[in-house]
């Protein structure tokens, strides 16, 4: 069934890009998820919550070596809440409190956390320039950093991963 | 017709992964994720953990999504055989609970099957997955959604809500519009101000057969959302009203079919952030809004209405011995939080900043009136009872010590009403607990650290003092160890000074997680979002897996 129905469908995907899926920009916008993007350059998405530890952390460390990673590679780090209605509220004060410098979106029912097929917070996605997905990680360790920015340092050089 | 749909799914799974070997392009993409939790139970009744007869329990699922284009489809396979202890038993079973085809064309998504969706913040309705506590109460039948204009943004279905692995006696409806004005008035192009206006209505229903009782069979409820951001300043309002729907859960002496009065709910909120400072406070007003597909549903069953508790998220263990739970019958809430970053080479500051989040919260009981009659009872709007149901005051403190040490330190107040809470009668008395809080992290070298925490709450009701140390060890990218003890030594029963040790190894790898665990679990409630399920002490081994692609 799924076989036949795809033969109509009318675009052809992206191979291993992100689903479209509307989210919620801290303004209160909504944002369809394929219209994120870093101009051809790698991209992070991140899903994470502001009751969730590990995430926190693992933002933490990374927003110390932000810059120089931009600099070196022009990735861009873009976070997706999944915070629900008892929670969203804070997550933009949250953010600013935290002195953070991403870009962040709100799934408040996890309709694109579902999409991408998120078990488990924090899980980050790294997207090379045509937009696919080179690379999945669940949990964070601290030193787990690194081992995502040499894979960025390789995508962003057009090298593959494996 | 069940088997029939399992042996369909069976069929693309093994398709689709024959493609993916041969390395050959499929028509579509494929993606997925797996979950096992299973554990081995020990008996043990100085912790009052139950008998599990089958010894081993075991809860799984795992999902399939097929995309190509604006073309999507989806199933979920579910397995609880038998299901873990705290879990509803109802759950018992294995089989496809849920499958769905969508796709758009010019802006109109059409979506066939299972879907989950909410409404403005959920007051009338949302459909959700809480997949830890067992909750999921999607909806099964037509989705529409429809962007006619740019900022215009239309929903509606028609739908019956699942229920373990059955579906609720109720049908359901509901719309919804919203207009994002900035985005849709293009003739005003730099707007500062975002302004964005909804509103919804929903309405279920469900036969009756009540010989005394004039049952209303259909109740509508309509809600309206405002939400304005200006540069640092945000704010949003919603209100919700129901009409008159007696139910189990709103039932009493004198209406034991349930009240006939009304529902509302307000919720506010406000904040101001810029670099550096975060500020948001919200209210919330409730009153009668237990809103579900089926009038006897009780406990988590067939919610249409989310009613999220506004108070913190409590992550540490001790903290989470007395959560608030929303009263869907009525409440009063407000919450105050700041988060606050002392700059580096401030005086508060330092070398390094330092991080300050401050929480306060506080619900009441509503100020109503008995009345002898099927309303049961009036209320002021937004009128607080006498009643303090929960408080907590919430500070934290976090420091770099130095490049790879952190320091975290946490104080809480809270006062919590056990009786109302818990359900376990309004004469149970009021919890004082006082708990103090340090976490410790340090990271030894690129790839090797440690965390450790140490946990106090004192209170001279209910269980008394407990204490509680954690350490966990990581080594990047793979490996974790984890061992914490909680210690209940302050009982005043002295033989029910238990230790409840919990031990856990964990190996990841990219999207792959599998831990290993035995430990000793207190009872209690474990509260995720805004929702609480009730979980029994228990003692054991666990393996959790869990996977996506």
């Amino acid at each position: 069934m799924a076989f036949s129905l795809s033969a109509t469908a009318q675009d052809s995907a992206k191979s291993g890009g992100m689903p479209s899926v509307n989210v919620k920009a801290l303004d209160g916008s909504v944002v369809s998820t394929d219209k994120i993007n870093n101009d051809g350059k790698p991209l992070i998405v991140s899903f994470w919550a502001t009751w969730c530890k590990p995430c926190i952390n693992e933002l933490s460390i990374i927003s110390e070596v932000y810059a120089d990673w931009q600099k070196e590679t022009g990735v861009k780090i873009v976070l997706i809440s999944i915070d629900d209605a008892r929670t969203m509220s804070s997550v933009a004060p949250f953010l600013n409190g935290k002195s953070w410098d991403y870009e962040a979106y709100l799934d408040p029912n996890g309709d694109f956390k579902r999409a991408m097929n998120v078990n488990m917070v924090p899980h980050t996605f790294l997207l090379n320039g045509k937009g696919e997905v080179v690379n999945q990680h669940t949990s964070f360790a601290p030193g787990d950093e690194d081992k995502l920015f040499e894979k960025v340092k390789k995508t962003a050089a057009g090298q593959p991963l494996n | 017709m069940n088997y029939f749909r399992k042996l369909t799914l069976l069929a693309i799974a093994a398709i689709a992964s024959s493609y993916a070997e041969a390395q050959i392009n499929l028509p579509f993409e494929i993606h997925g994720n797996f979950q096992l939790d299973t554990q081995y139970y020990l008996e043990d009744s100085t912790i009052g953990a139950p008998v599990v007869p089958e010894k081993v329990l075991s809860n799984g699922f795992g999902n399939l999504t097929f995309t190509r284009g604006n073309f999507g489809a989806g199933v979920r396979y579910e397995s609880y055989l038998n299901p873990l202890l705290g879990f509803d038993t109802r759950y018992k079973g294995s089989g496809i609970t849920y499958r769905y085809v969508t796709y758009s064309v010019n802006d109109l998504e059409i979506t066939l099957g299972n879907f989950y969706d909410q409404f403005g913040s959920g007051l009338i309705f949302r459909s959700y997955e809480e997949r830890g506590l067992g909750i999921d109460n999607a909806m099964d039948g037509i989705r529409l959604k429809y962007n006619p204009w740019k900022g215009i943004y239309l929903k509606g279905f028609i739908g019956e809500q699942r229920s373990y692995f059955d579906k609720g006696p109720g049908i359901v409806r509901g719309i919804d519009g919203e207009v994002a004005l900035t985005e849709a008035i293009t003739s005003i192009p730099d707007w500062k101000t975002k302004i964005m206006l909804g509103g919804s209505a929903v309405s279920k229903y469900q036969n009756s057969n009540n010989p005394i009782y004039n049952i209303p069979e259909n109740v509508l409820s309509f809600a309206t959302r405002l939400a304005v951001n200006r540069g640092n300043y945000g704010f949003y309002a919603e209100h919700a009203y129901k009409y008159n729907d007696p139910s189990l859960v709103n039932s009493t002496a004198d209406n034991p079919s349930g009240i006939y009065k009304e529902g509302q709910a307000l919720y506010l909120n406000g904040s101001y952030s810029k670099k550096g400072i975060g500020v948001s406070l919200s209210a919330k007003y409730i009153d009668n809004m237990n809103f579900r597909s089926d009038r006897d549903a009780t406990g988590n069953d067939l919610n249409l209405s989310y009613l999220p508790a506004t108070t913190k998220q409590q992550t540490y263990r001790l903290a989470t011995l007395y959560p608030y739970a929303t009263q869907p019958n009525g409440e009063v809430g407000f919450q105050g939080e700041l988060f606050y970053n002392f700059k580096q080479g401030s005086t508060l500051g330092g070398k390094s900043g330092t991080y300050i989040a401050l929480n306060y919260s506080r619900a009441n009981g509503l100020d109503t009136t008995n009345l002898n009659n099927e309303l049961g009872y009036e209320s002021t709007f937004f009128g607080m009872g006498d009643r303090k149901y929960f408080e907590e005051v919430n500070v934290e403190f976090q420091k770099k010590l130095s490049k790879d040490f952190k320091l975290t330190i946490t104080g809480i107040y809270t006062l919590y009403d056990k009786g109302i809470i818990q359900g376990l009668g309004a004469s149970y008395g009021i919890i004082y607990a006082y708990i103090g809080i340090a976490e410790i992290q340090y990271k030894i070298n690129k790839t090797n650290s440690v965390r450790v925490e140490l946990q106090h709450l004192s209170t001279k009701q209910d269980k008394q003092d407990w204490a509680m140390a954690l350490i966990e060890y990581s080594i990047s990218p793979n490996w974790f160890f984890a061992a914490f003890d909680e210690y209940n030594y302050g009982n005043n029963d002295s033989g029910k000074r238990i230790h409840y040790p919990n031990f856990s190894l964990g190996f990841t790898k990219g999207a792959n997680r599998i831990a290993l665990g035995y430990g000793k679990q207190r009872e209690g409630l474990l509260c995720v979002g805004g929702v609480c399920r009730y979980v029994p002490a228990s003692n054991g081994f666990s393996l959790a897996v869990t996977s996506s692609f």
